[in-house]
C-alpha cells in the first residue's frame, strides 16, 4: 500500500426517489445528447447537414395531414399490442406470443368477413367478427397459460412457438381463400360490398381505430391501477408464495390475465383486417408483436407511459424511412439513428436511479445540489434550466438538474 | 487506547441514503484478536457501517485505517486485499455449484483452475478451526448452517484476518450456534479479529470481549463485555430505561379453539414431516411450539392455514357455539374468513406474506383487498391501517409509500405482524415473529401477542429462543422429528427438560428425514 489512498475517481450511490418532473428532465437531457451524437455521426459518415436530416425526419412523420394520420394509426396499433402484453408482463409472464395472437385474431376476422360477408348485414357482422377475433386471440394465449398454471412450463418458449403455428395456419387459409386462384394472395376482402369493414367516421378511415385504442388505454390504466384484478396481477408477479398465502388463486389469475392479454391482441388483429388493411397476409403483424415488448418495457409497463414510448418508436421508424428515401441513404442509416436514441433513453434510467460522485467534486456537488434545490423551490423552471456555474461536465449537469 | 495499533479504526464515517442518515460521524476502534459485538436497534446503522468496511458501500465522509494506515475500500475485492471478509445475512452463493467452486469463484489465480488443490486448502482451513463441511457438496443440498460455514471458509480462503458476521445466529438452532461460537473462539485464538452483529444479548455475553453500541446512526459508546450486563446494554441501545421481563398474564377463560387429531403431512418428495400429531389450541392462551429447525413447525402452521397438503388426520375448528368444522381440504381464503390468521416470518422475511416492491398501504391491502363488491380496490382503509401500524408499532419508515423491501428487517416484521393482528383474528399463528428483531421491537411484539391473548384470541407462537418461550407461553408443545414429544406447562417447565424433549425422542427418525431431504 505504497500509493496514497485516494478517493475513487467515480463512485455511484443510489438516489432517493426523484419526482416525476426531475426524472423526465433527465430523460429529456438524454434525448438531447442522443440527438447531438446522431448529428455528429450523420455529418461525419454522410457529409449531410444533420439539421436538414432532422427536419426531413420530422416532416416524414408530421409533414402532411395524411402523414399525421398514418403516424396516428401506426401508434394506435403498436400501442394496442403493448397494452395487450402489459397485464401479462406485470404478472412476470413473458408473453412473446403477441404476433401469433394478432394473426389468429386477424384470421378469425377475415374468416367472418369472407364466409359471412354475403349473408349478414354489417350491424351483425361487425360484432360477430369482433367476438370471433377476441375469442381466437384469447384461446391462443390460454393454451400456454394453462400449461404454465398447471405444469409451470416456460411461457417464453411456449408463446414464441405458438407464433409459428399461427403463421402457418394463416398461410394455409390464405391459399384456401386465395383470389384469384393461383395468386397466393387473398387480395382486398369484400372490395365491392365493403361488408365487415369498420365504418369511416368523421371522414377519416383511421379515426375509429385511434379512438378504440384510446379507450383501451384508459381502460387498461384503470384496470391495472385500481381494480382488484390488477392488484392480484401485481401480487402474483411479485411473489407467488405471498399470493398463495393471502388466498389468491394463482393458476386462475394466470389464466384470466392471459386471456385478457390474448383477447386484446386478437382485437388488434381485428383492427388490422377490418379497420385498415382489409386483407390477410402472414406478415400482417409485421413484427410489431415484438416491438411492443420494447414499448412496454420502455414505459415500465405503465399504460400511459406507453403512449409516449410507442409514439417515439413509430416516429423514429417513420422518420428513418423518410430520410432513407429523401437522401437516398441506405435504410440501415435510419436504424442506426434509432438505435443511438434508444440507447441513450435506456441509459438515462441509470441516472434516474443512481448518482455519480466524482473525485474532488462530491462535496461541492452536494452543496451545489442543495443550492439548486432551494432555487428550485422558488422558481421551479429556472432551477432546472440553469445548471450551477462552473460545471461544464454534462454528467454533472444531469445530476444537479435532478438532485433534490 | 493502549499501545497496540487497532486492526481497524473508523474516523468520522458518514453515510446517507437520500435523506436518511444511516451513519453520522461514527468513530470506532476494533482491536487485533478480539471479538467485538456491535449492538444497536434495527435500523441503527450497524450493517451499513460494516458494509462500508467490506466495500459494498463507499462512505460519504470519513476515513478508514487498517493497521494504522489509511485505506480506500471501493469494492469487496479491495476489502479482501486488506484482509476484511464479511458474512452477510443473505448468503451470496451459487446454488448449483459445490462448496469448493463457490469458494474459489471470482479469485483470479494464475495458472490452471485446480479444484483438487483448492479442495485440499479448504480442508486444511476446516481442520484448523474445526469446521465441518464437505467441499464437494453442492450448495442447494446444504442446510442454512452449512451454507454459512461455506461463507466463512470463503472469507478465510481469501486470507481474511478481520471477519464481520451480520446476525449469524438468526437462522441457526441452539446447537448450530454453539458450534459456530466454538469455531469463532478458535479463530480468535489464532489471532483473527471478529466483529459480530447480533441482537441476542446472552450470545454477546457468551462470546464477545467488547461491546460497541450504535443508536440512530451515531456511535454511543463501548465497554468490556465482562463489565456490563444485558440491562445496561439494552438501555444504551434504546437510550432509556427498559424492563427486561416478559409479561405473562393469566389465560382468559381458555377453551379449545382448534383440535388437531392425527395430523400427518408428507413433503412432495415423500418425506414424513408430521407424524400423527394430536394437541389442541385454546382461545385466550399463548401456545408455544418448541423444536429444532425442520422438525415440522412450518408444516404444522401451513397445514392449519390451508397452505399445506394434508396426508391424513383432522384439524377441527371449534366455533363459539361449540360446533366443529374440519379445516383440512379448505382453501386458504375460506380459512382466513373463518378467522385464522397466519403471520409467518420466513427465513428470507419477504418471501411469504409481504410484497417487497409494494408500499406499506398496498401490503396492508393484501388481506383486505377483496372486501366489498366493487371491482375496484378501496385504498382508504389500508392506508389508514398502515398509518396506525406505523404509529403503534413505531415502524421506522420515510413514509407510507416506501416499498417494504427498503425497510430494515425488523420494521418489515412489524408491518407483517401488525397487519395480521389488525384482521382481528380468532386464531393467530406466528412463526419466528421476533427473528432478527432488536430487544425493544421484540418486546413490542410480545406485548401485542399478550394483548391478543387477553382479547380471547388463540395465539400460537413458534419460536427459536427457548428462554422466551418459557417466559411467554402458557403451554408448550414440543416437536421432535415430526412428532409431539411432550406438552408442558410454561410456568413450571424446566429449560433442560424441554431441551431434552426437543432432541431425544425420534432423534434417529429426524436424521433419516434429513438424509432424505439431502437426497431429494
Amino acid at each position: 500500500m505504497h500509493n496514497k489512498p485516494k478517493e475513487p475517481l467515480i463512485h455511484m450511490s443510489k438516489r432517493k426517489a426523484l419526482t416525476w418532473y426531475q426524472a423526465w428532465g433527465i430523460r429529456l437531457i438524454a434525448i438531447v445528447i442522443a440527438l447531438a451524437v446522431c448529428a455528429v455521426i450523420t455529418s461525419v459518415t454522410t457529409g449531410l447537414n444533420p439539421f436538414e436530416v432532422y427536419a426531413t425526419m420530422f416532416s416524414g412523420a408530421f409533414g402532411s395531414s395524411r402523414r399525421m394520420w398514418i403516424l396516428g394509426k401506426e401508434i394506435a396499433i403498436l400501442l394496442c399490442i403493448s397494452l395487450a402484453l402489459t397485464p401479462a408482463f406485470r404478472m412476470r409472464f413473458w408473453n412473446l406470443g403477441g404476433e401469433g395472437q394478432i394473426l389468429i385474431g386477424a384470421l378469425a376476422t377475415a374468416s367472418c368477413m369472407i364466409v359471412l360477408g354475403d349473408t349478414l348485414p354489417n350491424v351483425i357482422l361487425i360484432p360477430v367478427s369482433i367476438i370471433a377475433a377476441i375469442g381466437a386471440g384469447a384461446v391462443w394465449a390460454l393454451i400456454p397459460a394453462l400449461f404454465k398454471a398447471r405444469w409451470n412450463t416456460n411461457e417464453t418458449l411456449f408463446t414464441l412457438m405458438m407464433n409459428y403455428v399461427a403463421t402457418q395456419l394463416v398461410a394455409f387459409f390464405v391459399i384456401f381463400w386465395e383470389v384469384p386462384k393461383g395468386s397466393g394472395k387473398i387480395g382486398i376482402i369484400n372490395q365491392s360490398t365493403e361488408a365487415g369493414w369498420l365504418p369511416v367516421i368523421a371522414g377519416n378511415r383511421y379515426l375509429l381505430n385511434i379512438l378504440c385504442v384510446a379507450a383501451i388505454t384508459i381502460g387498461m390504466y384503470i384496470y391495472l391501477t385500481y381494480s382488484k384484478h390488477g392488484y392480484e396481477i401485481s401480487v402474483v408477479g411479485e411473489s407467488v408464495a405471498t399470493a398463495r398465502y393471502v388466498g389468491i388463486k394463482v393458476g386462475w389469475t394466470i389464466v384470466r390475465t392471459l386471456m385478457l392479454s390474448g383477447a386484446i391482441c386478437g382485437f388488434t388483429g381485428y383492427l388490422l383486417v377490418a379497420g385498415t388493411d382489409h386483407t390477410l397476409t402472414t406478415t400482417l403483424a409485421g413484427g410489431q408483436g415484438f416491438t411492443a415488448v420494447m414499448v412496454a418495457w420502455l414505459a415500465k409497463f405503465h399504460p400511459l407511459g406507453m403512449v409516449l414510448s410507442s409514439f417515439l418508436l413509430v416516429f423514429m421508424s417513420r422518420g428513418a424511412s423518410e430520410i432513407a428515401s429523401g437522401f437516398s441513404l441506405n435504410e440501415s442509416f435510419g436504424d442506426i439513428l434509432t438505435g443511438i436514441i434508444l440507447f441513450f433513453i435506456i441509459a438515462s434510467e441509470f441516472f434516474i436511479l443512481y448518482k455519480l460522485h466524482f473525485r474532488g467534486f462530491s462535496r461541492k456537488t452536494e452543496k451545489n445540489a442543495e443550492n439548486a434545490a432551494s432555487q428550485m423551490k422558488e422558481t421551479p423552471s429556472a432551477g432546472k434550466q440553469s445548471g450551477p456555474a462552473g460545471s461544464d461536465n454534462e454528467e454533472e449537469k444531469r445530476e444537479d438538474s435532478a438532485n433534490v | 487506547m493502549d499501545n497496540t495499533i487497532p486492526a481497524v479504526a473508523l474516523r468520522g464515517i458518514t453515510k446517507t441514503f437520500g435523506s436518511v442518515v444511516a451513519n453520522d460521524h461514527v468513530n470506532l476502534d476494533i482491536r487485533k484478536g478480539e471479538i467485538l459485538a456491535l449492538l444497536g436497534e434495527n435500523g441503527s446503522g450497524k450493517t451499513t457501517l460494516m458494509n462500508m468496511l467490506s466495500g459494498i458501500y463507499y462512505p460519504d465522509e470519513g476515513q478508514i485505517f487498517i493497521n494504522g494506515e489509511e485505506v480506500t475500500i471501493q469494492s469487496p475485492k479491495d476489502a479482501f486485499r486488506y484482509g476484511i471478509g464479511m458474512i452477510h445475512q443473505h448468503f451470496k452463493l451459487v446454488d448449483v455449484f459445490t462448496a469448493t467452486e463457490n469458494i474459489i469463484l471470482g479469485l483470479e489465480e494464475k495458472g490452471r483452475l485446480d479444484r483438487a488443490a483448492a479442495s485440499k486448502k479448504i480442508q486444511e482451513i476446516c481442520d484448523l478451526y474445526g469446521f465441518q463441511i464437505d467441499p464437494q457438496r453442492k450448495i442447494y443440498q446444504m442446510s442454512v448452517s452449512q451454507k454459512q460455514t461455506v461463507e466463512i471458509v470463503k472469507a478465510l480462503y481469501r486470507g481474511a484476518d478481520i471477519l464481520i458476521l451480520d446476525e449469524p445466529t438468526a437462522v441457526l438452532t441452539p446447537q448450530e450456534t454453539e458450534k459456530l461460537f466454538a469455531v469463532l473462539r478458535n479463530m480468535r485464538a489464532d489471532g483473527k479479529t471478529i466483529i459480530i452483529i447480533t441482537h441476542k444479548l446472552h450470545e454477546v455475553q457468551e462470546l464477545s470481549d467488547r461491546v460497541a453500541v450504535l443508536r440512530k446512526g451515531s456511535y454511543v459508546g463501548e465497554m468490556m463485555t465482562r463489565d456490563t450486563n444485558p440491562q445496561e446494554m439494552t438501555n444504551m441501545m434504546v437510550g432509556r430505561q427498559v424492563t427486561l421481563n416478559i409479561n405473562r398474564p393469566e389465560p382468559v377463560n381458555p377453551k379449545p379453539r382448534i383440535e388437531i387429531k392425527g395430523l400427518t403431512v408428507t413433503s412432495p418428495e415423500g418425506v414424513l414431516k408430521l407424524d400423527h400429531i394430536y394437541f389442541d389450541i385454546r382461545a385466550g392462551e399463548i401456545l408455544g411450539i418448541a423444536g429444532i429447525s425442520g422438525c415440522g413447525q412450518k408444516e404444522l402452521l401451513e397445514a392449519i392455514a390451508g397452505l399445506q397438503r394434508v396426508e391424513s388426520g383432522q384439524i377441527l375448528y371449534i366455533n363459539d357455539d361449540g360446533k366443529a368444522e374440519d379445516l383440512v381440504g379448505r382453501d386458504p381464503l375460506e380459512i382466513q374468513h373463518m378467522g385464522v390468521a397466519l403471520s409467518f416470518v420466513p427465513e428470507d422475511r419477504l418471501g411469504m406474506g409481504l410484497v417487497g416492491n409494494m408500499d406499506l398501504s398496498d401490503n396492508m391491502m393484501l388481506r383486505s383487498f377483496r372486501d366489498g363488491r366493487s371491482v375496484f380496490t378501496n385504498r382508504k382503509q389500508p392506508h389508514d391501517l398502515a398509518e396506525k401500524v406505523v404509529e403503534e408499532l413505531e415502524v421506522n419508515t420515510p413514509n407510507l409509500s416506501t416499498p417494504v423491501r427498503r425497510l430494515s428487517g425488523g420494521n418489515v416484521q412489524k408491518v407483517l405482524v401488525g397487519r395480521e393482528i389488525a384482521s382481528s383474528p380468532k386464531v393467530l399463528l406466528t412463526a419466528y415473529a421476533v427473528r432478527g428483531l432488536d430487544i425493544n421491537s421484540s418486546y413490542t411484539i410480545y406485548d401485542l401477542l399478550n394483548q391478543q391473548k387477553q382479547a380471547g384470541v388463540a395465539v400460537v407462537y413458534v419460536g427459536e429462543d427457548l428462554d422466551v418461550l418459557l417466559e411467554l407461553a402458557d403451554r408448550i408443545v414440543v416437536l421432535c422429528g415430526g412428532r409431539v414429544s411432550g406438552i408442558v406447562d410454561g410456568r413450571t417447565a424446566d429449560k433442560n427438560e424441554v431441551g431434552m424433549m426437543m432432541t431425544e425422542l425420534g432423534g434417529s427418525e429426524r436424521i433419516r428425514a434429513m438424509e432424505g431431504e439431502g437426497l431429494a
